[in-house]
């Protein structure tokens, strides 16, 4: 497998399947471990960082469940392929950003990836489709185990896996999903769910994590409290909430259809309108317009339309996605350009057996 | 003694932390409320729970610039960070900073995550073993400077250590 091939494709957690999957896009866990006989990243010299890439590589090659994964050397990435992993989120922008030796590994449909010297020398993500934190856990709690056989973590009796940064420090847990909630952004509920979230300690960030924006109605919730609870205790903590949020959404929707249908058909007309014939059009505006877009599927006033389709254009018409799809480096107007066309290529009424998810 | 910004009685001194060195304030109630009210706005936007503020919180208790600065200047013996930089820059140099900033750390980790004791999985290995690893930063930081100071003796002292901690591990 290489870089190129995941063009190809998309990942596992975008098709759209399991449980709640009209309003939960993903669920995610990653484990934060540290070496125990090397310092922290970001006070590890150059040397130093060689050495923990270079014994994480060595590890991940000799476990047989692991040595089928695309090992890349985020360092000696270009630029544009960077961003494409960010995109993809399967690494995150400070792992993209930062310096010295750094690698990703990545596993078969994108279920999982390893980030090797982020902020912490090892990071194991795992990602599903829609409502699965059980499923997740068990494949990202396997690859530690794996990987604890071969390696000395950093663990200390009280304070459990140790990490860079105190936030992270005891099981080094953060449980996240995602979720899709236009219609209690739309009715101006969404400040009074995070104000109740943050009061149970949990943290609600936007699409690409922590300190981005709420694009496209994209909300993560995940937990903030990594010591003194279980891994179970955390995951069910977030698990448990989401039902609550689904519900709350649905409400919203419901009242939607009911009280204003006309402006919400008409919203969700247009939106799909534009997306179908614009000739050039910015990623937030398609970000936003395809929001609208889904939850029209998601009520069953647009047909035609699969939600995996539509996930997989979220992520196709982000800036690095485009120009790896046409294979050269675009300016800003000249994506804009490429853009509105692989939109209406691929939301074009004709039935389009290529799908953007094949793409 | 009197407010910094007016004629009133100073009631309330706070220690400022956010920026570099510890800084001693010296207000009145109603500047001091202004000034509260300035900071706590600006943490009520951070939807997650910086580490900046954690501390902030803390320490601003009752610690005085002198006290915090002798704190300050506690420092790890494997990795050399100092307790100043571990503040000023939000991560920590190694694993045994957990041990030597104990005393320091217990009240900010139970800021942050309202628990001080760890009850998830642990690893097979033990985590006297884990710490037994931690001393190998040492000893490379300490060949490394020796290699620098031109004390190749001393280096290649330190690298059979290394050496002997490495294979001794495996046995």
């Amino acid at each position: 497998m290489e870089l190129n091939d995941l063009t190809k494709k998309s990942g596992a957690w975008l098709k759209g399947v399991g449980p709640e999957s009209d309003i939960v896009i993903s669920s995610r866990i990653r484990l934060a471990r540290n070496l125990a006989d090397f310092p922290f990243v970001s006070r590890a010299s150059d040397e130093d960082l060689a050495g923990v890439e270079s014994q994480l590589h060595g590890t991940v090659l000799a476990i047989d469940e692991l040595k089928q994964l695309l090992y890349l050397d985020v360092g000696k990435l270009q630029g544009i392929d960077r961003q494409f992993l960010v995109e993809r989120q399967l690494i995150s922008r400070e792992h993209a950003e930062s310096h010295g030796a750094r690698a990703v590994a990545i596993g078969q449909d994108e279920q999982f990836s390893l980030m090797v010297n982020e902020e912490d020398h090892l990071r194991i993500q795992g990602m599903q489709s829609g409502l699965s934190l059980e499923e997740t856990w068990r494949q990202v709690n396997r690859i530690d185990d794996l990987i604890e056989q071969k390696v000395t973590y950093a663990f200390h009796d009280k304070f459990g896996y140790l990490t860079a940064c105190p936030t992270n420090v005891g099981t080094g847990i953060r449980v996240s999903v995602m979720l899709h909630l236009p219609a209690l952004v739309l009715t101006k509920q969404i400040d009074k769910v995070f104000r109740s979230l943050q009061k149970i300690s949990l943290a609600v960030r936007g699409l690409y994590g922590e300190g981005s924006q709420a694009m496209g109605d994209f909300y993560q919730i995940s937990n903030q409290v990594t010591l003194g609870r279980s891994e179970k205790e955390l995951i069910k903590q977030v698990g448990d909430i989401i039902p609550v949020i689904t519900d709350y959404e649905r409400q919203a929707r419901g009242f939607l259809v009911k009280e204003s249908h006309e402006n919400l058909y008409d919203r969700i007309s247009r939106a799909y309108g534009i997306l179908r014939t614009a000739q050039t059009i910015s990623s937030e505006e398609t970000l936003h317009l395809l929001s609208s877009v889904r939850m029209g599927v998601n009520l069953g006033l647009i047909d035609n339309l699969k939600i995996s389709t539509l996930n997989a254009l979220f992520i196709q018409t982000q800036p690095a996605h485009l120009q790896k799809l046409t294979g050269t480096e675009l300016d800003t107007t000249d994506r804009n350009i490429e853009r509105a066309r692989y939109l209406r290529r691929h939301l074009s009424l004709k039935h389009d057996p290529d799908g953007p998810e094949n793409n | 003694m009197k407010c910094q910004n007016c004629d009133k009685p100073a009631t309330f001194h706070i220690t400022e932390l956010t920026g570099g060195k510890p800084q001693e304030l010296h207000l009145c109630e109603d500047h001091a409320r202004e000034y509260l009210s300035q900071s706590t706005s600006e943490t009520e936007n951070v939807t997650s729970l910086s580490m900046a503020a954690a501390l902030a919180q803390q320490m601003a208790v009752g610690q005085t610039a002198e006290e915090l600065a002798k704190l300050d200047k506690q420092m790890c013996p494997i990795c050399g960070i100092s307790f100043y930089e571990f503040r000023a820059q939000g991560r920590l140099g190694c694993p045994n900073d957990y041990t030597c900033f104990e005393t320091q750390l217990d009240p900010l980790i139970l800021n942050i995550h309202g628990e001080l004791e760890h009850a998830g999985k642990t690893p097979k290995q033990s985590s006297a073993y884990s710490q037994k690893r931690t001393r190998l930063i040492r000893l490379r930081r300490e060949m490394k400077e020796a290699v620098k100071d031109e004390n190749y003796e001393r280096a290649s002292e330190l690298r059979d250590e290394i050496e002997r901690t490495t294979r001794g591990d495996d046995s």
